[in-house]
């Protein structure tokens, strides 16, 4: 909850309310790669870090 | 007395630093403690280091800073993908589980993790999180001994600038420039790093060290990538790249442009071709880099300059930087990585957050980098024992007097003193020594000490005062991030035969009276040895000068290819059993090889990684 509470802070100050809508639905297509594979290691790609 | 700790963790090179009342106390990369190089994982061991040298608990530490804002980062993912989309979706594939699960959590891993080290610490609102370059810029302002500076801070990338332009002054510092991400210097000379077949992260020494070697014929080429501006100012045509959405560093585009696809280390060697790329990044990476610095200085008219992220890594452009007298002084952080954002994250606190008056050191507030762990004689000669090892302890004018004279004679020599270097260059600490004036030093010590590519150079060390009478230099550089030429009168001619010899053949040929330092083109990353700072150290080479007339040793880090360098008297003697060093001289315990017992001999060379 601390954590939604700090995010929401977040896109207040960098004033990014259109990336909200992108978030929520990146994170459902997210999550549901995370659901779909064993493991959170993946290879060292500079940028993606 | 405020302390703060700092913590650089989750990306590469993770490290911890203390400060007290903005004096640096403790600093050290997780990386040296887990032997694992560039371990990115939370620092620790290195956070308990710092905590033991301070005497400190956990609970008794004021803040705690984090290098970088995690959230940034991820607005900088996002945005990215949503640019590109939907290009990228195989890379988004692979960010997304690490960071809904992890990353975007970093501050509650932060907390559980620190619980680790004392229970008793429940405040959270005592952690902060700096911003990646100005962790990067004030690691290189405050430590440095100006009142005011510019500050030129270039990386690959940290949340979305890649190049900041900041003035310091007094204890105030202000980001006045970015240039934001995909636009990257860094990420460029990483490209071309990937490009000829080295690994990303680590390669881009190796990069730099080949390009003497090469011919730069493909700078034009290279500017079809990047548009730079007069005022150094830059945009990467990202049709030639794929960092920004996809799992490598460049594409076919990319490869056309250069006629070849990337070089597979293992199947391919190093041929001209990739001598000229390495050469012709080189000179482009020095001609931007040159330009940043002669606009910032036209347009803050500020004589002061400091480097850090990355970039300022890269040595022959800083000693372009230097040669052409841009600005007056130039300091650099000796940690300019991402291990010293641990140690500006906590003097950004301190400083502008918390705006405390700062008085600057004229000397060196980073104690010559030794900001690391240090083990008492009783502690080295019960490791020692406990590991089998065969040694005698002597004086320190006997083990000064044998190790110059080892040295002399050709030996390579182990040499573990003090506290251990904090960045990624040995400096005296934990080092490998060798006589300079051999010419088959830096074959050997490449080939059968440090099992690395032949044609890597090796830096001197040098006393202060004798600098300018072997080197084109006269400023001082302490931490090995400048590189100088051989002076002429000690060098020779190379004859018409010789200069036809394919690349690394031209090592062999002895091209000054110091050949193992001096590099193809007669340069040498140069480090100067003052007394203060460094009083052993500086001995041996007074002694070595002494006996041969030359004020100069081979330095190279403690260690073998893909391993960091040693941290502990044990790891100093694997390294020894492992490799073929001929002496050791740990503390006032003096080891030769041919002494140590058969069976402790090691198979070290496979033992890490190749990086």
């Amino acid at each position: 909850m601390e954590f939604i509470k700090e995010f929401w802070k977040f896109l207040k100050v960098r004033k990014k309310y259109w990336l909200f809508p992108i978030i929520i639905v990146l994170a459902i297509f997210g999550g549901l790669i995370v659901l779909t594979q064993g493991s959170a290691v993946a290879p060292f790609i500079y940028t993606i870090f | 007395m405020t302390k703060i700790l700092g913590i650089s963790a989750f990306y590469h090179d993770s490290a911890a630093s203390i400060i007290e009342d903005g004096k640096i106390l403790a600093a050290a990369q997780e990386e040296r403690f887990t032997r694992k190089k560039h371990d990115s994982s939370y620092p620790f061991n290195a956070v308990e280091f710092v905590l033991k040298f301070t005497k400190n608990k956990l609970s008794e530490i004021d803040s705690i800073v984090f290098f970088e804002k995690p959230f940034l980062k991820f607005e900088r993912l996002l945005e990215t993908y949503v640019a590109f989309a939907p290009k990228g979706f195989g890379s988004f594939c692979k960010a997304m589980p690490i960071w809904l699960r992890e990353k975007l959590f970093q501050k509650k891993m932060l907390i559980d993790q620190l619980k680790k080290h004392d229970p008793n610490f429940k405040n959270s609102e005592k952690i902060f999180f700096s911003d990646h370059h100005l962790s990067h810029a004030a690691s290189a302002f405050f430590p440095s001994p100006f009142e005011e500076a510019i500050v030129l801070t270039a990386d690959g990338v940290g949340e979305w600038a890649t190049t900041t332009v900041a003035l310091g002054k007094k204890n105030k510092l202000e980001i006045k420039k970015e240039i934001h991400f995909p636009h990257s210097l860094g990420l460029l000379y990483s490209a071309f790093t990937y490009y000829t077949g080295f690994k990303v992260n680590s390669g881009e020494y190796k990069l730099m060290g080949l390009a003497p070697y090469g011919n730069p014929r493909f700078v034009k080429d290279i500017y079809k990538l990047i548009d730079v501006k007069d005022d150094g100012t830059f945009r990467l045509d990202q049709s030639y790249f794929n960092y920004s959405t996809g799992l490598t560093m460049t594409n076919k585009k990319f490869s056309k442009l250069f006629g070849k696809n990337p070089r597979n280390p293992k199947s391919e060697d190093i041929t001209q071709f990739h001598m000229d790329i390495a050469a012709s990044i080189q000179k482009v990476t020095e001609e931007i880099m040159i330009k940043l610095a002669i606009s910032i200085r036209n347009e803050f008219k500020v004589e002061n300059l400091c480097l850090a992220g990355g970039v300022a890594l890269n040595c022959v452009a800083n000693g372009k930087i230097l040669k052409k007298k841009i600005f007056k002084n130039i300091w650099i952080q000796p940690a300019a990585g991402d291990a010293g954002g641990a140690l500006g994250a906590a003097l950004a606190l301190w400083y502008i957050e918390n705006n405390n008056t700062r008085i600057v050191n004229k000397d060196d507030s980073m104690q010559g980098a030794f900001l690391g762990p240090e083990f008492s004689q009783s502690q080295i000669e019960n490791e020692l024992k406990d590991l089998g090892a065969n040694f005698e302890i002597l004086n320190e004018d006997d083990l000064i007097f044998k190790t110059a004279k080892d040295i002399s004679e050709g030996n390579a020599v182990g040499w573990f003193q003090g506290r251990m270097e904090f960045g990624p260059r040995a400096l005296g600490g934990r080092s490998i020594l060798g006589d300079p004036r051999s010419k088959s030093m830096q074959k050997n010590l490449n080939l059968k000490v440090k099992y690395r590519e032949s044609f890597r150079p090796f830096a001197p060390s040098i006393l202060k005062d004798d600098l300018s009478k072997w080197f084109d230099m006269n400023s001082d550089s302490p931490y090995m991030l400048i590189v100088g030429n051989v002076k002429a009168e000690k060098c020779t001619d190379m004859t018409e035969e010789q200069k036809q010899l394919f690349g690394i053949e031209k090592l062999n040929v002895a091209r000054s009276a110091i050949p193992a330092v001096t590099h193809i083109d007669y340069s040498s990353r140069v480090q100067t040895v003052n007394e203060q700072t460094n009083y052993k150290y500086f001995n041996l080479i007074a002694k070595f000068k002494e006996i041969t007339g030359c004020p100069i040793l081979v330095n190279t880090s403690f260690n073998v290819r893909g391993e960091p360098i040693v941290n502990s008297p044990k790891d100093a003697f694997n390294c020894f059993m492992g490799t073929e060093l001929d002496r050791l001289v740990i503390g006032n315990c003096y080891l030769t090889k041919e002494k140590q017992a058969k069976k402790l001999l090691k198979d070290y060379k496979e033992r890490f990684e190749l990086d």
